[in-house]
């Protein structure tokens, strides 16, 4: 390891790196995975200690909503990889598209995911609300879990977007082209990530019934 | 470090994944999603959680494999995965040195 | 460092005098030069530094006499709970690394910069409204927080105080900590300079690489903790809160998983500033690197596991204690095999007192009477007892002030010449150590007598008979004071009135003391060929065999 970064630095700020600016990525990444770490911990805990509850919660939520949102999500990661390949191969509007299609679908989760948020809301199950809180201890917490947990998980997803967003307008005026690509592999690291986040969201609130 | 390594210099030639690789991966991922699902009307008691998690990590593999590039990149980057991964496990296992034995 | 040994007598001015983009004060703040943003970070951290020191001396004034003695029981929540939120996170985790670490470690590795300079630009900005932040949250109706820096729930989620604003500061003073350490770890790893191998590092980097790690991999967690409360204020979502089912303990388990490793964080820097310090005094090649490169990274790993011996009175399960006792133990194998490398290195050299040095040696024994307090404090039936009291305080200002604190003034007699290009008086240097290392010790060992006999922490009030000690702990305050007042009015005066300083004053054989002092904007007119370690006084070594 250290012969090869001993050979890259003589280049230091003159030369580009795209190693290391894709280095920097993957450390943010991480600090991305560890913030939501801290919520799978408190939900482990939870579960642990209330299962029963937490088994019953969950039957509340609708099992064909989140199936397909993890369908429209693994889709938008793969059309977001692709994109990468199309910028490789210098097909500018294919990427374009490409990126376009991610954005399509992340929005297509948004809009599933405020119906479902919705539906909730009109059957009383939301923070503080009377009704949640004459139900089990579990079941208030299940439910704290969850609007945090998709809420945030959802806010990445928005954050995610805007950056997509940018690297589509980078694409189109040229700033990201055959030649240099690493902001894009960037932007497309951070939508794997949210799609990361909900595979284990995913069978944690809606299938352990 | 291997000698393909010289991403650092861009016009070296990158690694591209073909699209069929993607759609194949994408495939996988639906078809465990499929699968996931599927098992969980399957009353499996306490195990239902241990095939979940599995299933899902398999997934995150696929992802982070070959969506995000983990194959092709830098071998130092799969040993950044390992440390965080592994930081994560440790903190949530001590966390359970309370709960599990209280 | 055997690179072309002559000092390169540079035609380039120094960054200070080169032309930059903006003028003035625009300069400074929008500047991605890491010399200049490692000044700025020094600037504000001292600016919180000498609030929170303030503040800390106001609080020994309060324990003067038992009773009200000048300011209100509320009044002195406040005092202890901003002293304790400046000083941690304004203060000494960000102190070593984005003040040193910035100036210095692009230098010691042969690079012109960071790798992400405008990210860098972009923490210092986050740890400036950081710290507004938590100034202005004193200010805002309601009042300032009231909660000790720990912010435990439930009464964090219930007290009326200006708990939101707090939990602002310090999750973007967070946020600021990654950016620095994402982007000490990329620069480490993709710019040293040509034969700049992981072994010829400085043992400073080594530290500093080993701190970034904790930096990005566990303060996200405190980030996370945090918001969670604001969101259970927010919205009265049950997370933490009994009342809805929560588990307060639980809170306190994440709370510790990040602020453990944070004190870890705190002291790793300091112990690399001595392992860098020592050598260049001693005139010996440091005895041992490998170990204590080796034994940064353990500290950083064994370290993130011990975080639950806060908590050995909150009810966790008799196996959690029995573990986390065990693992807090292991802690001090790493420490240890950097204090015996650090006295071997002293043996037999030719050493030379100088202000670095004296702070040092104030480091080292303070740092162990606070590594032993910790392992008292480990014990479990020992623990129990002092649980909360004085005992705790004392232990942790003896590692996090006397170890950490005493390595950054160190740290700044040794780089003054260095970061300003100036040399600094040496009689009120003297007299500042003196005055700082007496008054330290005479504030902070009674804090142990009194927390043995039960003195409790955070308590407004006291029992008669723990009058004397709490007397002789407040006159220790007002020395400690003044020596730091001596010391930074030496240096301050310095800037104008000090002779110029010399590319390397002190004989280093570090890469930074081949660049002229200041260096220049890029640091090396040509990225250096490095062919040795660090540290290489073999050739002194061979004259004092010779004169014996």
């Amino acid at each position: 390891m250290s012969s090869h970064a001993a050979e890259a630095a003589p280049h230091g700020h003159t030369h580009r790196d795209d190693v290391g600016s894709k280095m920097g990525m993957w450390l943010f990444l991480f600090t991305e995975l560890i913030l939501f770490g801290g919520m799978f911990i408190v939900y482990a805990v939870y579960r642990y200690m209330h299962q029963a509850e937490f088994h019953l919660a969950a039957t509340e939520l609708d099992r064909l909503v989140g199936t397909v949102n993890t369908i429209v999500l693994l889709t938008s990661s793969l059309t977001v990889a692709m994109s990468i390949t199309a910028i490789q191969e210098g097909k500018k509007s294919l990427a374009m598209f490409l990126v376009g299609m991610t954005l399509v679908l992340a929005l297509a989760f948004l809009v599933n995911k405020y119906f479902e948020w919705d539906h909730k809301f009109t059957v009383g199950l939301y923070p503080g609300s009377p009704e949640l809180v004459n139900k089990p201890q579990g079941v208030v917490l299940y439910f704290g879990l969850y609007y945090v947990m998709t809420g945030l998980h959802a806010l990445h997803v928005i954050i995610g977007m805007v950056v997509l967003a940018v690297m589509m307008g980078f694409i189109r005026t040229g700033t990201i082209h055959k030649g240099s690509y690493v902001r894009l592999e960037a932007g497309a690291l951070y939508w794997h990530l949210v799609d990361i986040i909900w595979i284990f969201l995913f069978p944690l609130f809606y299938l352990l019934h | 470090m291997e000698q393909h390594d010289h991403s650092s210099s861009p016009h070296d030639a990158p690694h591209t994944v073909s699209y069929v690789t993607y759609l194949l991966i994408w495939l996988a991922l639906v078809m465990l999603t499929g699968l996931t699902v599927a098992l969980a009307g399957v009353d499996l008691g306490r195990w239902i959680i241990i095939t979940a998690l599995t299933i899902a990590s398999i997934k995150t593999m696929l992802v982070l494999e070959v969506f995000m590039h983990l194959k092709f990149e830098d071998k130092t980057f799969r040993l950044f995965v390992l440390v965080a991964c592994v930081t994560f496990a440790i903190f949530i296992t001590l966390t359970f040195f309370d709960y599990a034995f209280a | 460092m055997a690179i072309a040994s002559a000092v390169p007598v540079s035609v380039e001015p120094d960054f200070y005098h080169t032309k930059t983009k903006y003028k003035g004060i625009l300069g400074w703040i929008f500047t991605t030069d890491h010399k200049r943003i490692g000044i700025l970070y020094l600037v504000t951290m001292l600016v919180f530094f000498f609030t929170a020191a303030t503040l800390g001396v106001l609080m020994r004034l309060e324990m003067l006499t038992p009773g009200r003695t000048f300011v209100d029981a509320q009044t002195y929540n406040t005092f202890f709970t901003l002293h304790g939120i400046m000083m941690i996170f304004l203060f000494i985790i960000p102190g070593l690394p984005a003040v040193f670490g910035n100036f210095l470690m692009p230098i010691m590795i042969g690079a012109k910069d960071v790798f992400f300079p405008r990210l860098n630009l972009l923490s210092w900005w986050l740890f400036l409204f950081g710290g507004i932040f938590a100034l202005v949250s004193v200010f805002l109706p309601g009042g300032a927080a009231d909660t000790g820096w720990t912010f435990y729930v439930p009464y964090s989620v219930r007290t009326s105080t200006n708990v939101i604003p707090a939990l602002s500061a310090a999750f973007i003073l967070g946020f600021s900590s990654i950016l620095t350490g994402l982007n000490f770890i990329t620069t480490i790893h993709r710019m040293r300079a040509p034969g700049m191998t992981w072994f010829r590092m400085p043992l400073f980097v080594w530290s500093l690489y080993s701190t970034a790690w904790i930096q990005v991999l566990a303060t996200p967690i405190i980030g996370i903790t945090l918001l969670l409360i604001a969101i259970e204020r927010w919205f009265g979502v049950g997370i933490f809160d009994p009342t809805l089912g929560g588990d307060p303990v639980l809170y306190q388990h994440l709370f510790w998983i990040y602020s453990h490793p944070a004190v870890y964080i705190m002291i790793l820097p300091g112990l690399g500033v001595v392992s860098e310090i020592l050598p260049v005094f001693a005139r010996r090649t440091i005895f041992g690197y490998k170990f204590i490169a080796f034994s940064s990274l353990a500290i950083a790993f064994v370290g993130s596991l011990v975080w639950a011996h806060h908590m050995f009175t909150v009810g966790m399960s008799n196996t959690g204690m029995f573990v986390f006792s065990f693992l807090t133990f292991l802690v001090s194998i790493p420490s240890a095999i950097k204090v015996f490398n650090w006295i071997a290195t002293l043996y037999k050299g030719s050493i030379e007192i100088s202000a670095p040095l004296l702070f040092i040696l104030s480091f080292i024994i303070q740092f162990c009477i606070g590594g032993f307090t910790g392992l008292i404090l480990g014990t479990l039936a020992i623990n129990i007892h002092v649980q909360d009291t004085y005992f705790v305080v004392g232990h942790f200002h003896y590692v996090m002030f006397g170890g950490t604190g005493f390595g950054l003034f160190a740290a700044l007699h040794y780089w003054y010449p260095k970061m300003f290009g100036k040399m600094y008086k040496q009689a009120p240097a003297y007299i500042s150590w003196f005055l700082a290392t007496v008054g330290f010790n005479l504030l902070y060992f009674p804090m142990f007598v009194l927390g043995y006999e039960g003195m409790p922490r955070r308590y407004y009030d006291y029992l008669p008979e723990f009058q004397t000690v709490h007397q002789i702990a407040t006159v220790g305050s007002w020395i400690l004071y003044a020596g730091i007042v001596v010391m930074f009015v030496n240096l301050v005066v310095s800037l104008w009135r000090g002779e110029k300083a010399t590319a390397n004053p002190w004989g280093g054989e570090t890469l930074e003391w081949k660049v002229p002092s200041p260096p220049p904007l890029e640091n090396f007119d040509e990225i250096p060929v490095v062919t040795t370690g660090p540290y290489d006084y073999s050739k002194y070594e061979k004259a004092a065999q010779e004169v014996k």
